[in-house]
């Protein structure tokens, strides 16, 4: 194995419209590897990942998939929308936590070339854009020549690269409801060096009712075998009066639930540890940025 | 064999017609085919930098870009930063503060810094620490590298 080359052999096809796409995936009944910026399929296929396919549909062609526009829930976002294009939009400013990710991602170059669609369909346990989309409740829009359905981002993902996503379908867009009044949120990743890929996230969103909590929710990278929303933590909050020790509580909470493993970025320990400090910091900043002193 | 795909590229001004196969990287294409071979292969992951190119006005890793994928796409690489046998102001930069120890990491770091410039012209210190974060200098050269590209945009405000 060399990164030099690609040493896979397979057929390529570039529709230059989501419905021929869509058709060509209907058509080959599995077999289609779909690729969006290529920054993270075609680290895997040099390094070796066992990605079965013998069709490669590169869809940088499918240009109706890259857009940011108003929509009746709030935002919506293609699929094949470019990271670069996501930190700087205004209409996404007041989505605190996934403005804030997107450029500790990689580096400008890779984000000049990965779409957000890619990050989530790749479905990395770290993938950086999938908490704060998790704590917006963010539903994704995926079609099929067969028609379209619509799944909430937290039943999207299965296992570590695996998601609801069947052979014949794509992600074409995410919803973003519209951001509440007196609501905030905030992203934090830890890594060794800036460009790397998270040893772990934290993504925290609060709304606000006075001094009390009245929505509290905590999503985390890097813990399980996929992103995942801590159920039942944030709940902890409701109607409770903002406080530093109790953003400490459901810190000390989270940390208690979350499963990490050792892997080659962190340990269990490490990561189980400093959740203890990201959760309560995380949340502190949310509150803030919701209207709310402490 | 795999089928070949006819494709069209634009190299530093120059326009190239090929056949690629489709699991030929952008990076060996320009290195091997068109002999241009400043862009290097470091990492060949995205990680380090040393394959950075001008894509379509944006810096991209010619080694993370299927050729068949560039199809079409205008691309500088570092030999074309120059216009008419004069370096562009951050390769001045470079030689002036000598932000070069092995020499590796340059061409990668001269395209990021020309499209750092591009997008913003006068940049602190931690703008281009920031936006360098993707090419690495195994020399540790940094502080010099960063030296010149402030030292190119206050030379490029000067002169506009």
């Amino acid at each position: 194995m060399s990164t030099r080359l690609l040493d896979r052999e397979f057929e390529y096809v570039a529709p230059n419209s989501l419905a021929d796409a869509l058709d060509l995936l209907s058509a080959y009944e599995g077999g289609v590897k779909v690729m969006a910026g290529g920054t993270d399929l075609l680290v895997k296929l040099k390094t070796g990942a066992d990605i079965p396919f013998s069709i490669l549909l590169d869809t940088k062609d499918i240009t109706e998939l890259s857009f940011i526009s108003k929509c009746e829930e709030g935002i919506e976002i293609g699929a094949l929308t470019k990271l670069c294009n996501i930190d700087r939009n205004t209409m996404l400013s007041d989505y605190h936590a996934l403005v804030e990710a997107i450029p500790l991602m990689a580096s400008p170059a890779v984000r000049n070339m990965g779409t957000i669609g890619g990050n989530i369909v790749n479905a990395s346990p770290a993938a950086d854009t999938a908490c704060p989309l998790m704590v917006y409740d963010a539903v994704l829009r995926l079609s099929s020549a067969s028609g379209d359905r619509e799944v909430p981002i937290s039943k999207f993902f299965t296992g570590v690269s695996k998601t609801v996503i069947k052979d014949d379908e794509m992600l074409v867009s995410i919803v973003l409801p519209r951001v509440k009044p007196d609501s905030g949120s905030c992203f934090i990743k830890k890594t060794r060096v800036k460009p790397d890929i998270s040893k772990i996230s934290v993504t925290a969103y609060i709304e606000r009712d006075g001094s009390a909590v009245k929505a509290c929710r905590i999503a985390m990278g890097a813990v399980a075998p996929t992103p995942i929303e801590l159920l039942g933590v944030g709940d902890k909050a409701f109607d409770r009066v903002a406080t530093k020790e109790l953003f400490l509580e459901l810190a000390e909470l989270a940390a208690s639930i979350i499963k990490p493993i050792d892997d080659i970025r962190s340990t269990a320990e490490y990561r189980r540890e400093i959740s203890k400090v990201l959760v309560a910091q995380a949340l502190e900043t949310a509150w803030q940025r919701a209207g709310g002193t402490l | 064999m795999m089928k070949l795909h006819n494709i069209t590229l634009t190299v530093n001004g120059r326009r190239y017609d090929l056949a690629v196969e489709p699991n030929e990287l952008l990076l060996n294409v320009i290195r091997d085919r068109l002999h241009l071979t400043g862009t290097k292969y470091g990492c060949g992951i995205a990680e380090c930098g040393a394959c950075s190119i001008i894509a379509n006005g944006k810096l991209m890793l010619a080694c993370m870009i299927l050729a068949v994928t560039a199809s079409g796409w205008d691309i500088t690489t570092s030999e074309g930063l120059a216009k008419d046998g004069n370096l562009n102001p951050v390769q001045q930069a470079f030689i002036d503060k000598g932000a070069i120890q092995c020499g590796f990491c340059t061409p990668g770091m001269v395209v990021a810094g020309t499209t750092l410039l591009m997008e913003n012209n006068s940049p602190t210190e931690d703008e281009i620490r920031e936006y360098m974060r993707g090419n690495y200098c195994r020399c540790t050269g940094y502080t010099s590298i960063v030296e010149a590209i402030e030292s190119a945009a206050i030379h490029m405000n000067e002169t506009k």
